[in-house]
């Protein structure tokens, strides 16, 4: 039976991106290693992300606790509130969100500033310039995207769990130590440890895809425009397929 | 021809003053066959434009020859060195001394003019103090007349001084090859001459060799000693400017009309 031509082209984009990540690797160990630019973008991609991170994240946090209430108060569970958005935010909501927003933000700026680097011939300028331009720009952003995803991550949480305190305050009185008791008491290291483990590996799908599309871009600037779409897409997805990678994982192990 | 007799010939040819020697080289991009059996010698100070209509394969040679595509076959010898065979390190050490000015100038956007003209000092690993790195940002601005835009970023400058700045940035490291591709493409016919008047005066101030690729007649006229029509991938005329201008061959004549 014949492939059809939208699979090829699915099989072959899938293998060079494999072929891509494997470039990474060899490339990422190898030295001159590429120190002042790998800070230079730690400080792009992860400080500069932090107001946006920070915003939807206290938004997200407040937001789940008032739409909970009602239900929770049917219930008679009210009491329960800080449990339960604790479990749900550091669990789920926090890293995918987190990492979405970092897709958005983080994965269609790589892709259009290496696109419009390569159709200008800036990448070519590099190499000229007797720099290997993929350690320079790819491995040194991957890097970067992949340590600091999880620190985004970690204070994304904080900061929604102090969403949601004032959430809860808005209707009851609850003091702060005994919202962050309730919040911790129900934590357990099995839901901290996975879900900080994850958002590395989002973390590192989406500068991996960005990279991929914008150092392979083609046809001028509408290729550019094209791969800073197609990395926030194809980001966004390999992000809910890495989640449901690891809900299994951690589920075969028992961490669940 | 053997691979012995071809390096002995461009021994030979290396001997006699000889900064670029290209023999026999071919390249395809599938079916589409760009250069077959192309050659060319390029001598210290000489000026040689390349000339052929677009998708003729001129930028597909200078690539080659700077070691961005690597050619199915042939020897490109630079400094004596075969560009295809050499390794990494090499090939940096014969692009510090081989400058490319690039069609689209390809400035760094994020960087300032002089974080642009530090950028190969800095990459080619060359130990120099602070102090030094400025008097050479200064004298490569100096040479191309746009001192005063050494704190301006690439996209504050009009397109000839863009062209200017990159003209700088491959001045800086001293080059004794520089290759240009289609150094006025894109430019009005004034700022163009301007740039083809720059590219002389750099020419006799330093004694480099250059190697232009350009459908522009203007700049054919002005900046070269010898003149190559690449053609259906072969170099198939050469000669000085008026030497060929006098050529009654129709596809020769096609360029002088």
């Amino acid at each position: 039976m014949p492939i059809p031509k939208t699979s090829k082209a699915f099989l072959s984009e899938a293998g060079d991106m494999a072929r891509f990540t494997a470039k990474f690797f060899k490339q990422g160990f190898k030295p001159r290693y590429e120190v002042a630019e790998f800070m230079h973008q730690c400080f792009v991609i992860g400080y500069k992300s932090l107001p946006l991170v920070a915003l939807t994240a206290f938004i997200l946090g407040l937001v789940l606790t008032m739409q909970l209430r009602p239900s929770m108060v049917d219930y008679g569970v009210e009491s329960q509130l800080p449990a339960i958005v604790g479990i749900a935010i550091v669990r789920e909501i926090g890293p995918v969100i987190t990492a979405l927003i970092f897709a958005g933000k983080i994965g269609s700026s790589i892709g259009a500033e290496l696109g419009s680097m390569r159709v200008t011939e800036q990448i070519d300028a590099m190499e000229v310039s007797g720099t290997n331009p993929f350690k320079y720009l790819v491995v040194t952003r991957v890097l970067a995207a992949t340590l600091m995803l999880p620190v985004l991550v970690m204070l994304g949480d904080a900061i929604s769990l102090y969403g949601s305190y004032l959430g809860v305050n808005i209707r009851a009185t609850t003091s702060f130590n005994l919202y962050w008791t309730q919040v911790f008491d129900n934590l357990e290291f099995y839901d901290v440890v996975p879900s900080f483990l994850k958002s590395f590996f989002f973390g590192f799908a989406v500068a991996v895809v960005g990279c991929y599309k914008g150092y392979n871009s083609s046809k001028g600037t509408e290729g550019v425009g094209r791969s800073a779409n197609s990395a926030v897409v194809v980001s966004s997805v390999m992000i809910f397929v890495i989640d449901l990678l690891a809900v299994q994982i951690t589920d075969i192990f028992g961490f669940n | 021809m053997t691979q012995e007799k071809q390096l002995l010939q461009a021994g030979n040819l290396l001997q006699q003053g000889h900064m670029l020697v290209i023999s026999h080289l071919y390249k395809s991009f599938g079916n589409n066959h760009v250069l077959i059996d192309f050659n060319l010698e390029l001598k210290k100070g000489e000026s040689v434009v390349v000339l052929g209509k677009s998708g003729s394969g001129k930028s597909v040679l200078i690539k080659c020859i700077i070691g961005l595509l690597k050619p199915d076959q042939g020897r490109i010898e630079v400094f004596g060195e075969n560009i295809p065979d050499i390794n990494e390190d090499e090939l940096d050490q014969i692009r510090a001394k081989v400058g490319f000015l690039f069609q689209s100038n390809a400035l760094y956007d994020s960087m300032t003019v002089r974080e642009n003209l530090e950028f190969p000092l800095r990459r080619h690993w060359i130990q120099v103090a602070q102090d030094e790195v400025n008097k050479m940002v200064q004298e490569a601005l100096d040479d191309v007349g746009l001192a005063h835009t050494v704190d301006m970023m690439p996209a504050e400058l009009s397109g000839g001084m863009r062209k200017r700045i990159a003209l700088a940035r491959t001045l800086i490291l001293k080059p004794e090859i520089i290759l240009y591709d289609e150094p006025t493409t894109g430019l009005d016919p004034i700022t163009g001459k301007e740039i083809i008047e720059l590219m002389v005066e750099i020419q006799h101030k330093y004694n480099t060799t250059s190697l232009i690729i350009s459908h522009d007649m203007n700049c054919v006229k002005m900046a070269s000693n010898k003149v190559v029509i690449l053609l259906e991938g072969k170099c198939f005329a050469m000669g000085t400017y008026d030497q060929l201008k006098q050529n009654n061959d129709p596809k020769v004549k096609q360029f002088f009309e």
